[in-house]
């Protein structure tokens, strides 16, 4: 029985630590916000600099050739220190897209790239202000072209590649675009973490290059999805623990009549539900790092029940440890905003808590669990 | 990562299910057993199987030898326990005598005690039970206020406990009771053993909400205990009561019964308005909900194991079990009933509503036996995340001049 992190995954998760620290991550991530940069150039060159871009890329194609659990240790560093880089969007969703659907073709071109930095890929889904369903995507995906619109593209502003789900003759597919090609339109959409900045893209008679088959699409973006959901949720917990780290040092360091404010029940027991929230999300990560690293086939339950615990974690303590900085917590100076605004980033990303706990029963019923 | 067992830890799980295998037979299905042990047969097979256990070495394996244990690790309690489960025996009615009073005996009895009581106790030949709460000492256990008058080489206790689970069918008990009401709190406990058929002891049952009677009202009028029987010096009472509790949270566990297994598979075929409740929304999103609780304690669960399979000290994670099974508990109790709209009041044979009315009847016990909802977030927020006790009105005072209020 072992469901923990090898020795070696560890010293990976405490140099990454140590790394984003020195790097000042968060304060990086303040001054994304305040100048609407969309990410930090110098923290993105200096990650791609470290390898973790190639984590998971096989040798052949200058990657490191590890495995899902070493990118989950680094995820859930990422979400602790905030960086402002497209690190999900490049690494856990267009990257592992690749890797795992990619032609031989795509992948040697294109992978290769990826780990440099030399590309950065993001994904395009949404359309309207709904959920993407396989029935309502409009984009159009017609002789080696796309036309249409969609719009909440996350990082599509250093972005050079995007992976777009369109609709073929014949069903869903999946187009790989290149984003500096004539015909792509990339306009700043406001949104409520610029820190990571987000963006309507519109294409106009745009080449792309299909991954996978042309009738599949819906069921391989789907898979993509619950992949990415397991880094995703690392993120989260990292992000989590951080608010409630914060909520707890201020409980102990606020004194309001007369003695420190973490004296108080009211505040001890909302900061040991964040701690329940995160510990039950954690122990569902590891979980789902695990279904993940062995490609088994609970996956599907086992990253949805992480997504939905780590979504309802973050939401939790992002937003209890606002309360229990009290004014302060509401104020721009403060940095509790920025993992609220986080949380509510991450926990859309892939599809809404509600849209998740849809899919765990599905997949609840699929398996038949009694 | 991985689920395999080491190479030992194989072996001795087939070491355990072998022997199990022999001398049980596997549960039909997962419904917890609400063991009755009023009934006198279930009592007897509870003895019976437990002596069996003890004469093969399963019951204490972790203790020494010479109390009747093979002197086993954490992991292969672990390991037994859970190849245990998979068996229809029984269980429940020794857990408080080897969870809570046979750590403290094994740490504070003499040798001469040890080798009278432990062996016995194990056996499931005699049975404990722990006397600490009284009528105005619940969550703080420590505001006790039973006497113990020292006379010559004996003790006189003269006072009432409650909540005493099992009382009405144990041989011995462990006690901590107040020998002077004039130091301070913490200070003017001593801890003692007692034959529960001394002399002066009554045990009355207390009538549950479910209805049953597990829990017991012990009043003790002039009883005498030997100072033999004394556990730690005068005065070290609190401290030794402490060892015990906690034990009791590491015996306290799950809340059994009802889970979402059993709200999905009722789901699938209930009728709501003319559709399964399955295809409610609501519904499913309460399921969804349990189903993580439920999968994140079992993987919290495993995480233990592993740092224990390491030979690590586990961290603090386990101590979210209770609180939150206990809740979940609650909450399936009443999406059960609620499901059957007006017919939820009645009860009736089908095993499924049984189960979810008994969950939502025993949830509110559950949610304050060993250590309340609240009591236990304290302890989070205290022992884990390490913030501030609160300002404490009992610290520095006599006990008798603690303000007690009415009740």
């Amino acid at each position: 029985m072992n469901l923990d992190f090898s020795d070696d995954q560890k010293f990976l998760q405490e140099e990454a630590r140590k790394f984003l620290e020195k790097e000042n991550a968060l304060s990086r991530n303040r001054n994304v916000l305040e100048n609407q940069s969309f990410f930090d150039q110098e923290l993105w060159s200096k990650i791609v600099e470290l390898g973790w871009t190639g984590i998971r890329v096989p040798e052949e194609y200058g990657g490191l050739g590890l495995g899902h659990l070493e990118l989950c240790v680094i995820a859930e560093e990422l979400g602790r220190f905030l960086a402002p880089v497209p690190f999900s969007s490049s690494v856990y969703l267009f990257t592992e897209a690749l890797i795992n659907y990619g032609s031989e073709e795509m992948k040697n071109n294109l992978l290769p790239k990826l780990v440099s930095g030399d590309i950065v890929g993001t994904l395009a889904v949404t359309e309207g202000l709904f959920a993407p369903s396989k029935d309502n995507i409009e984009l159009v995906y017609d002789s080696g072209k796309i036309n249409g619109k969609k719009i909440a593209v996350p990082d599509a502003s250093i972005a050079t590649h995007a992976l777009v789900v369109a609709k073929s003759n014949s069903g869903i597919s999946l187009q790989i675009a290149d984003l500096s090609q004539q015909g792509v339109s990339i306009e700043h959409q406001e949104n409520i973490d610029e820190s990571r900045g987000h963006f309507s893209i519109t294409f106009n008679d745009v080449k792309t290059e299909s991954i996978g088959d042309e009738i599949s699409g819906w069921d391989i973006y789907e898979s993509i999805i619950n992949q990415a959901a397991v880094l995703f949720a690392y993120e989260q917990i990292g992000g989590s623990q951080a608010s409630l780290d914060m909520a707890v040092n201020y409980a102990k360091e606020r004194y309001a009549f007369g003695r420190p404010i973490g004296s108080y029940q009211a505040i001890k027991h909302k900061l040991a539900d964040m701690y329940i929230a995160l510990t039950l999300a954690k122990s569902n990560c590891y979980y789902a790092a695990w279904a993940l690293s062995t490609d088994s086939a609970d996956l599907p339950s086992a990253s949805a029940t992480a997504r939905v615990s780590a979504i309802k974690a973050y939401q939790l303590c992002s937003q209890e440890n606002i309360q229990t900085h009290g004014g302060n917590g509401f104020t721009w100076e403060y940095d509790c905003h920025m993992f609220y605004r986080r949380s509510k980033l991450l926990s859309l990303n892939l599809g809404s808590l509600s849209n998740w706990r849809e899919k765990l029963v599905t997949s609840l019923e699929q398996s038949n669990i009694n | 990562m991985d689920f395999n067992d080491t190479k030992e830890e194989a072996l001795f799980r087939k070491k355990c299910r072998d022997w199990l295998e022999k001398n049980a037979t596997y549960k039909e299905d997962s419904t917890p057993q609400n063991d009755d042990f009023a009934n006198k047969d279930k009592m007897k097979a509870a003895k019976a199987w437990q002596k069996k256990k003890y004469d093969a070495g399963w019951a204490m394996l972790h203790w020494p030898k010479e109390y009747g244990g093979i002197g086993a690790s954490s992991m292969e309690r672990i390991i037994w326990a859970n190849e245990e489960s998979k068996f229809d025996v029984p269980k429940g009615i020794f857990e408080i005598g080897l969870g809570m009073c046979g750590p403290v005996m094994m740490e504070y009895a003499t040798e001469e005690q040890k080798e009278r009581y432990l062996p016995p106790m194990a056996e499931g030949k005699e049975i404990w039970c722990q006397l600490f709460s009284e009528p105005s000492a619940g969550s703080d256990v420590a505001g006790l206020r039973s006497k113990a008058v020292q006379k010559g080489d004996k003790w006189i206790i003269n006072g009432q406990k409650v909540w005493t689970s099992g009382a009405h069918f144990s041989d011995y008990g462990i006690l901590v009771v107040r020998h002077d009401p004039n130091m301070e709190k913490h200070k003017g406990m001593t801890f003692f053993f007692v034959d529960m058929k001394s002399p002066g002891i009554e045990v009355k049952p207390i009538k549950q909400i479910t209805g049953g009677s597990s829990f017991n009202e012990v009043y003790f009028t002039d009883v005498e205990i030997p100072d033999s029987q004394r556990l730690g010096e005068i005065g070290d009472g609190w401290k030794v009561a402490i060892t015990t509790l906690m034990n009791e949270r590491l015996a306290v566990g799950d809340a059994g019964g009802a889970d979402v297994e059993d709200a999905f598979r009722w789901a699938k075929t209930q009728d709501s308005l003319g559709e399964p409740l399955l295809n409610n929304k609501a519904a499913r999103e309460s399921i969804a909900d349990w189903y993580c609780e439920k999968s994140g304690l079992k993987n919290t669960k495993l995480r233990t194991m592993s740092a224990l399979s390491r030979g690590d000290t586990p961290g603090p994670e386990a101590s979210i079990t209770k609180i939150v099974s206990a809740g979940k508990l609650q909450n399936i109790g009443n999406f059960g009933i609620d499901s059957l709209d007006m017919a939820g009041m009645l009860r009736t044979d089908n095993a499924d509503v049984k189960g979810f009315q008994n969950a939502w009847l025993g949830a509110p016990g559950m949610r304050i036996a060993g250590g309340t909802d609240e009591i236990l977030r304290n302890i989070i927020a205290e022992r884990v995340l390490g913030l501030p006790q609160d300002p404490r009105a009992d610290k520095g005072v006599a006990f008798k001049d603690i303000p007690s209020g009415n009740s």
